[in-house]
């Protein structure tokens, strides 16, 4: 994915227009090798900013907070099984999760 | 004794630090309150305290005893802790340098690796504090796995496991539902009306207090499974020779007392908490882990891992607010394994099970029936003829320890009085003991 | 093992079938049949693969493993927060007493008066050198024991029928603090430090509101500074309502020389494998055991022990206590460890031992200013933390620093703590090491300094002269192998 068409948010998560999410660049840097990925499960309704999933180095974790409230749809189990993709490829291959927005019919229901 | 400054050294310091006294240094402390009297007794040499110490453990001196409930009185080879002991194992700390700390952390990747093996488990950890606060965690985990709150433990649970269960769960929001077995032994039947959405876990103890061996761990194994739920099966390792570990019936977590493999009784500490579990709970799993690895010159090695589930640095969200583990307890325990080693390990249970069905038989001769007849393996329970604590008294004052009456866990078993019968006794002590019960039964 | 090179191979690399360590007695009872007796879907379908290996060959491989470890009984090991000081030798004798070794948890009391009269003691000391009036023995580690202060904090507010969620904790604070609280159901918040590494009191009041329950400090703290506000400190909490917390970790500093219930402390734990010389064991068995003030004293776990009418008990009547946290009476082998401790002291040598080593970090402090320009100003307790920045040479860290000590014979200082102190390092050296060793230490540390100048790349890829040297940690958390697999 180019950086050009994403969505950046403070914590240094990505979001693009399909609702893909993934940690930027200067995060994977930050936090150097990725050794494991936590992911939600499918299905789960998370509100924007909530910590879903959790990116773990050596010596450090850190909270992956959702830039949106929606649904998880699809999660990057290539990832979880091999996270040094997130270095690697932080907005190819190293996607996190994918979301599906509330929409604005659902927030009413 | 331990300070090894001369006068004219502790001078010399506090010229170099820049202060004309000691009290300069502890500028900080509210002046009216420093250096209070303290009401202690005075200090003893070395030869003096050594009488003492010795003095105080001759009090408590026994002949004999029969009393296992969770602590075992098993026989330790010199050679476990005449290594255990050495000062490069016991004076060192948490192998956080993994470059000057190889040869704990590789007795730890033994260790885990012997556990593995014993409970048939995917995965260990590097021990906790004792098997009791071992199960309370394993509760967390399921209930954390599960996202469900209820807690199954049947009465067959030690009593005193249960207590620690239920203070490490107390603000957690699971709760612990306790199963009746007024038989000895969980009833699938029994189990299945307890079965809910909200169950997270069955806690069975096996072989479980009573010393029965619980004989339809498969079905319960199967039914908690098909529940949601997990099985926790918590054990006793020197059973492991002969009996079914806990992998084989399908365990999600196997907790136990590890005090069995090499540790002193010493009144209840320190012990050895073992938790295993499998692979998919891994991440949850409270506690050290030491995992293998290479250094920069490709050769194998050993370090501390999976650190960041850790409160050094998870913090609040870490899996466990624990830090240390037991690691000599766990060493001790790992030479005591290397010793006994694979056949040596089934002779062993096999002795603990020959004798004690020995003893139960001498017992059953002289008016002290079991109570159950479900299969054991080294402990069993017998009605008495008179008050248990009585009997107990009795024989206490020969030295000679009875067992544990059950009146003060189990008031509809009053009567009852709980036998362990290990390696260590003879076909002669316990024909003795026979005839000291009968006696004190008239 | 895929062609790697080996220390020192694992047991199992070493078994061979049929060998035997240990020989058992022959059976003297009449033997029956293990099948009649157990259905064989209860019994063990095939032993557990435990290594086969004789005596010698494991009292080689375990001496052996070891001469890899760095330890106090062979090296400085300066490890701050850790108090690695001598463990008396004497002490391994008296644990290993048979009357002790053999001591049964569940005992009658008759049966058990030497050893509840050393329990007894040892709470009754704890209290007076605390200035506390109750202890309890039963946790087994410093974090357990703050698992139990916090319980027992918890009840006592609920007792008088107050809800207080909220746990204040200095940023400062050992990552066991809020993981306790967290466990005890509690909300962990934290509290700013200032510049110099005390509590910032402002950031303090401003959070302490009828929420909190209790407030976490750790004293001296984690940065070897006693608060000389703490006084007012405790008065303020008090007066909020809330109770204060000690964790003792670094009590070794205080003992005979200021007592924690003197200013205000309410609960404590004591971490003895510390301050009461307890062997760590490579990472355990400590003990925990927390003291508290009179009217927290209903909710410590039990059994207490009692002494009436000339007689030790076990009392388990104690209708508001918090329960167990232990399945038996605590680590009672590091307890013994403790009143041996106490008792080869007595009161003076208890106040000698905290000065000594307020004496010896102190020294050290002045020694190592001219190589650290971050150096704090003023002096420290038991233990100095200094920052590296502007210490070392381009692009070497702490962590390569600390490392390279491991070349020289030193176990490494604590390193990256606390978290508030950037490149942080933690000596502390207790009351045992000689003049001449701090002094070798310091002109190790200019060795090093000078070193991480002219070669930087020999300190960034130290240790070198270590069993291994630096590991994959990365290598070894994306591909856990956490067991021997044949």
């Amino acid at each position: 994915m180019d950086p050009k068409d994403l969505r950046f948010t403070k914590s240094h998560e990505w979001i693009a227009p399909d609702g893909t999410v993934g940690i930027s660049d200067h995060a994977q840097h930050e936090i150097t090798d990725v050794v494991f990925v936590e992911l939600p499960k499918t299905g789960r309704a998370v509100k924007a900013e909530e910590a879903c999933a959790v990116v773990e180095s050596v010596k450090a974790a850190f909270d992956i907070y959702a830039p949106v409230a929606g649904t998880i749809v699809a999660t990057n189990e290539e990832g979880a099984k091999n996270p040094g993709l997130l270095n690697k490829s932080p907005y190819g291959e190293g996607w996190l999760y994918k979301i599906q927005m509330t929409t604005p019919a659902d927030r009413e229901s | 004794m331990f300070i090894p400054h001369t006068d004219e050294q502790k001078k010399d310091m506090l010229a170099t630090i820049g202060v004309a006294r000691f009290d300069d240094l502890i500028g900080a402390l509210p002046k009216n309150l420093v250096r209070p009297k303290l009401n202690l007794p005075g200090s003893m040499s070395e030869m003096e305290l050594v009488r003492h110490m010795e003095e105080l453990a001759s009090r408590d001196h026994l002949a004999q005893s029969y009393l296992g409930a969770g602590a075992y009185e098993h026989f330790v080879p010199t050679a476990v802790w005449s290594v255990a002991l050495r000062g490069e194992f016991a004076t060192a700390y948490t192998p956080y340098q993994a470059e000057a700390s190889q040869g704990t952390l590789q007795s730890i990747f033994e260790f885990q690796s012997l556990i593995c093996e014993l409970f048939k488990m995917d995965v260990a950890n590097a021990s906790m504090y004792d098997g009791a606060s071992a199960a309370a965690e394993a509760c967390l985990v399921a209930a954390k796995h599960t996202g469900r709150n209820e807690i199954l433990v049947p009465e067959t649970v030690h009593p005193q496991t249960l207590r620690v269960i239920q203070t490490y769960l107390a603000h957690s929001g699971a709760r612990v539902t306790s199963v009746p077995c007024p038989n000895g032994i969980l009833e699938p039947t029994v189990l299945q009306k307890h079965l809910g959405p909200d169950t997270a876990a069955l806690l069975i103890q096996n072989p479980n207090f009573f010393g029965c061996l619980e004989s339809h761990v498969q079905e319960l194994s199967d039914l908690i499974h098909k529940a949601g739920g997990l099985l926790i099966a918590s054990t006793y390792p020197v059973a492991l020779g002969l009996i079914a570990p806990p992998g084989e019936y399908g365990a999600d977590i196997a907790v136990a007392e590890g005090q069995s493999l090499g540790l002193p009784l010493a009144y209840g500490g320190p012990y050895l908490g073992l938790f295993a579990c499998k692979n998919e709970l891994l991440r949850k799993m409270p506690g050290r882990v030491v995992g293998q690895t290479l250094d920069a010159d490709g050769k194998r090695a050993f370090v501390l891992t999976l650190q960041a589930r850790e409160q050094h640095i998870r913090r609040e969200k870490a899996t466990s607010n624990i830090c240390t583990n037991q690691a000599l307890c766990a060493l001790a325990a790992t030479i005591y394994l290397s010793l006994v080693g694979k056949n040596g390990f089934k002779e062993l249970a096999t002795l603990n099970f020959q004798k004690a069905h020995y003893a139960a038989q001498v017992l059953a001769k002289g008016a002290f029936a079991p109570v159950f007849q479900h299969p054991f393996f080294n402990e069993f329970v017998v009605r008495c003829p008179t008050s248990p604590e009585k009997i107990v008294e009795r024989l206490a004052k020969k030295r000679v320890l009875a067992g544990l009456p059950l009146g003060a866990y189990y008031k509809d078993r009053a009567d009852q009085l709980l036998v362990c019968v290990t390696e260590i006794k003879t076909k002669a002590d316990m024909d003795q003991f026979g005839d000291l019960l009968a006696e004190a039964a008239r | 093992m895929n062609g790697e090179k080996v220390v020192e191979p694992l047991s199992f690399e070493k078994s061979a079938p049929g060998r035997k360590g240990l020989p058992w007695p022959v059976c003297d009872v009449p033997v029956i049949q293990v099948d009649k007796q157990i259905p064989a879907n209860l019994l063990r379908t095939e032993p557990a693969q435990l290594p086969e290996l004789s005596e010698p060959q494991v009292v080689r491989h375990f001496t052996r493993l070891s001469h890899l470890n760095y330890s106090i009984d062979t090296n400085f090991y300066p490890l701050g927060s850790c108090t690695m000081k001598h463990n008396p030798k004497v002490n391994d004798r008296i644990v290993q007493i048979p009357d002790f070794a053999g001591l049964h948890p569940l005992r009658p009391h008759e049966l058990s008066q030497g050893i509840l009269e050393i329990l007894y003691e040892v709470e009754r000391w704890l209290s007076e050198i605390c200035g506390m009036d109750a202890f309890t023995l039963q946790p087994s580690a410093g974090a357990q024991g703050e698992l139990t202060g916090i319980l027992v904090a918890r009840a006592y507010h609920e007792h008088r029928g107050e809800k207080r969620p909220v746990v204040l904790i200095p940023d400062s604070a050992h990552g066991t603090n809020p993981a306790s609280v967290a466990l005890a159901g509690l909300t962990a918040v934290t509290v700013k430090s200032t510049a110099d590494g005390q509590v910032d009191l402002d950031d303090l009041l401003q959070k302490l509101t009828k929420d909190v329950a209790l407030v976490m400090m750790t004293i001296p703290s984690t940065l070897g500074l006693f608060e000389p506000r703490i006084q007012d400190i405790a008065k303020k909490i008090h007066d909020a309502g809330a109770l204060l917390y000690m964790d003792g970790a670094n009590l070794n500093a205080l003992v005979g020389l200021v007592r924690p219930g003197d200013l205000g402390v309410d609960v404590l734990h004591v971490n003895l494998h510390k301050t009461f010389a307890t062997p760590h064991g490579g990472g355990g068995p400590g003990a925990g055991p927390v003291g508290v003030k009179k009217a927290l004293e209903p909710f410590l776990p039990v059994p207490r022990v009692a002494f009436e009418n000339g007689v030790y008990r076990r009392k388990f009547d104690r209708t508001n206590t918090i329960g167990r946290v232990h399945g038996f009476q605590g680590n009672v082998g590091v307890l013994i460890r403790a009143y041996a401790y106490m008792r080869l002291q007595g009161a003076e040598g208890l106040r000698d031992i905290s000065e000594n080593a307020i004496l010896a970090a102190n020294y050290l402090k002045a020694k190592l200013t001219p190589l650290f320009p971050k150096m704090p100003a003023g002096a420290c307790m038991h233990e100095v933390v200094v920052s590296g920045e502007g210490a070392f040479g381009p692009g070497v860290r702490t962590l390569d620093v600390a490392k390279r000590l491991l070349d020289y014979g030193y176990y490494a200082p604590t390193i990256y703590f606390p978290m508030i102190v950037p490149e942080a390092l933690m000596i502390e050296p207790t009351e045992n090491e000689s003049k001449e060793t701090l002094d070798h230490f310091v002109e190790t540390f200019r060795t090093i300094i000078a070193e991480s100048k002219a070669t930087p790349d020999l300190v960034k890829t130290a240790p070198h002269t270590t069993p291994v040297r630096r590991l994959d940690e990365v290598r070894a958390a994306r591909d856990p192998r956490l067991r021997y697999k044949p």
